[in-house]
């Protein structure tokens, strides 16, 4: 066992953790930080796949922006440690033909698939040059218009706020 | 040759040498923290026309010791109403994210922890996890104080982010490397290859760089002012206010914790910003060691230079710390949102079109 397949485990075993913690916390802040952990292994996977820029944008935007923006919306709302959080068990037989036919279809995709290996890269490249220039050439206009899109997310959160 | 490659030729095993080679900055934060402390008192003193230390040692040196060696004997007290749990990992998250960025930072051409590629985005990514570890500090302590001081410290270390990564995408255009280390080696002992006399750009390029650059250097020592919460940018611990901010409830070894993720945080701002602008662990005489013929002596010369650059700022900030007033809240958001980044875009645009021209 190499030191990356451990890495592997820690990491899977990372997320694993703190996904279960994220669903059945009774303290939302808890499932926030746990939320944090899940963010980190996820970072990690991609690290260990050679996505070096994807590990890192995975970082700046779900650990700095979404989860400080989810901790801001808990911090800042009145009253939020008296609601008790129902975690039990519900609608037992929906829930379980959802989730049986959905582990039906990942099973079925997982075990069809022919997993290939890719060759093991001795110096591996820079990915974030790959990704620019591509992003950059064929996928320009798709680049430029959710651009736009944030834009328009931006002027209306704004113009909301405002009110 | 890089202090890991020596580890790995006397232990034969990556890991060893690996774990080795990431506890290096440890030994140089410590005995960082500790000076830093010892110099923020002496110079606060001097500036308030006090003799500040003055007892324990001479001129008081052994301060800082005596200092540590309270906090290590203090008592570890957990409010009562607090949150235990995020309580007691909260100073620890703190610590790590600051320390993970010094996984990227050359010491010395003979020194980095991690040659990543993507050093610079990685830098903003780990601030992440500062901005967690201060809220979980402010809601485990189960205070006012705490809590307001970690929203507002989170807040201005989100928003004055966004200036620094400008500035940061600036230097991106024009060195087309996020490699910190090859940004180093890149500026060359002579001091007008530094990024802030236009870096190793050729031709008149180079001429027209300077003012922007000058302005970047300018936008990124302010931001990152503010995402350390020093004074001028301070409201967060705002002492008139909030007690202490986020570290109200803590007390000991855990107090000890944040202080020197302070300190760490202080001393990691001021090396980036030496290494994007101010060549980092280059000389800017060149060497003793070339001049000599002793290539032994070249990384050590280098670690003392890009130590005396981050003292130097270090400095600087303590300086400020004890010249300037604190900010208001609006003022502390006008002066980020209304100021300086506009001016980081504009700037971006006009090294972007430098470039290209």
């Amino acid at each position: 066992m190499t030191y990356y397949t451990f890495a592997f485990y820690a990491f899977a075993a990372i997320i694993l953790l703190s996904a279960y913690a994220v669903v059945t916390s009774k303290n939302v802040i808890y499932s926030a930080f746990s939320l944090m952990l899940t963010f980190f292994g996820v970072a990690g996977f991609y690290a260990l796949l050679g996505a070096d820029f994807i590990a890192i944008v995975q970082l700046i935007v779900y650990v700095g922006g979404i989860l400080t923006l989810m901790l801001f919306g808990v911090m800042l709302t009145n009253k939020i440690t008296e609601t008790e959080i129902k975690t039990g068990v519900f609608q037992v037989l929906p829930a379980s033909i959802i989730i049986g036919m959905f582990s039906g279809v990942l099973i079925a995709s997982i075990s069809n698939n022919r997993w290939t290996v890719a060759e093991k890269l001795n110096n591996p490249q820079n990915s974030l040059v790959g990704i620019g220039s591509i992003l950059m050439n064929e996928y320009i206009l798709i680049f430029e218009l959710l651009g736009v899109l944030l834009l328009i997310a931006l002027i209306g959160a704004a113009s909301i706020a405002r009110k | 040759m890089m202090i890991y490659d020596f580890f790995i030729s006397i232990f034969h095993n990556e890991l060893i040498a690996a774990f080795l080679n990431s506890i290096i900055p440890v030994a140089f934060i410590v005995p960082f923290a500790l000076f830093a402390v010892y110099l923020e008192r002496k110079v606060s003193a001097h500036m308030q026309d006090r003799l500040g230390p003055m007892r324990v040692g001479a001129h008081g040196w052994l301060q800082s010791f005596a200092d540590i060696l309270k906090l290590l004997q203090k008592e570890d007290i957990v409010a009562a109403k607090a949150d235990k749990k995020l309580f007691n990992i909260a100073p620890v998250l703190t610590f790590v994210g600051c320390y993970a960025v010094f996984a990227v930072i050359p010491f010395s051409s003979a020194y980095i922890g991690a040659n990543l590629d993507l050093g610079l985005l990685y830098i903003v990514a780990v601030s992440g996890f500062v901005v967690a570890g201060i809220l979980m500090a402010g809601w485990g302590s189960n205070n006012k104080y705490s809590l307001f001081g970690a929203v507002r410290s989170a807040a201005q270390i989100v928003s004055y982010e966004i200036p620094t990564t400008l500035v940061i995408i600036t230097i991106i255009i024009v060195t087309k490397s996020l490699n910190l280390y090859d940004l180093s080696v890149n500026q060359t002992s002579n001091m007008f290859n530094w990024m802030i006399f236009g870096g190793y750009v050729e031709g008149w390029h180079k001429i027209a760089l300077i003012p922007f650059m000058f302005i970047g250097f300018i936008i990124i020592y302010i931001s990152t002012l503010a995402e350390v919460n020093r004074t001028p940018f301070d409201i967060p611990e705002a002492e008139s206010e909030l007690v202490a901010g986020y570290h109200t409830e803590y007390s000991g070894m855990k107090f000890a914790m944040f202080f020197l993720a302070e300190y760490a945080n202080m001393f990691a701002v001021s090396a980036i910003v030496s290494a994007i602008f101010l060549g980092g662990f280059q000389s800017p005489f060149g060497y003793l060691g070339s001049t000599l013929n002793l290539p032994w002596l070249i990384p050590i010369e280098q670690f003392f230079w890009f130590a005396s650059k981050g003292i130097f700022f270090v400095f600087v900030q303590m300086w400020l710390r004890w010249t300037l007033p604190r900010l208001r809240v609006d003022q502390l958001m006008a002066m980020c949102w209304k100021y300086l980044i506009p001016i980081a875009v504009v700037n971006l645009l006009i090294v972007a079109l430098i470039m290209v021209l």
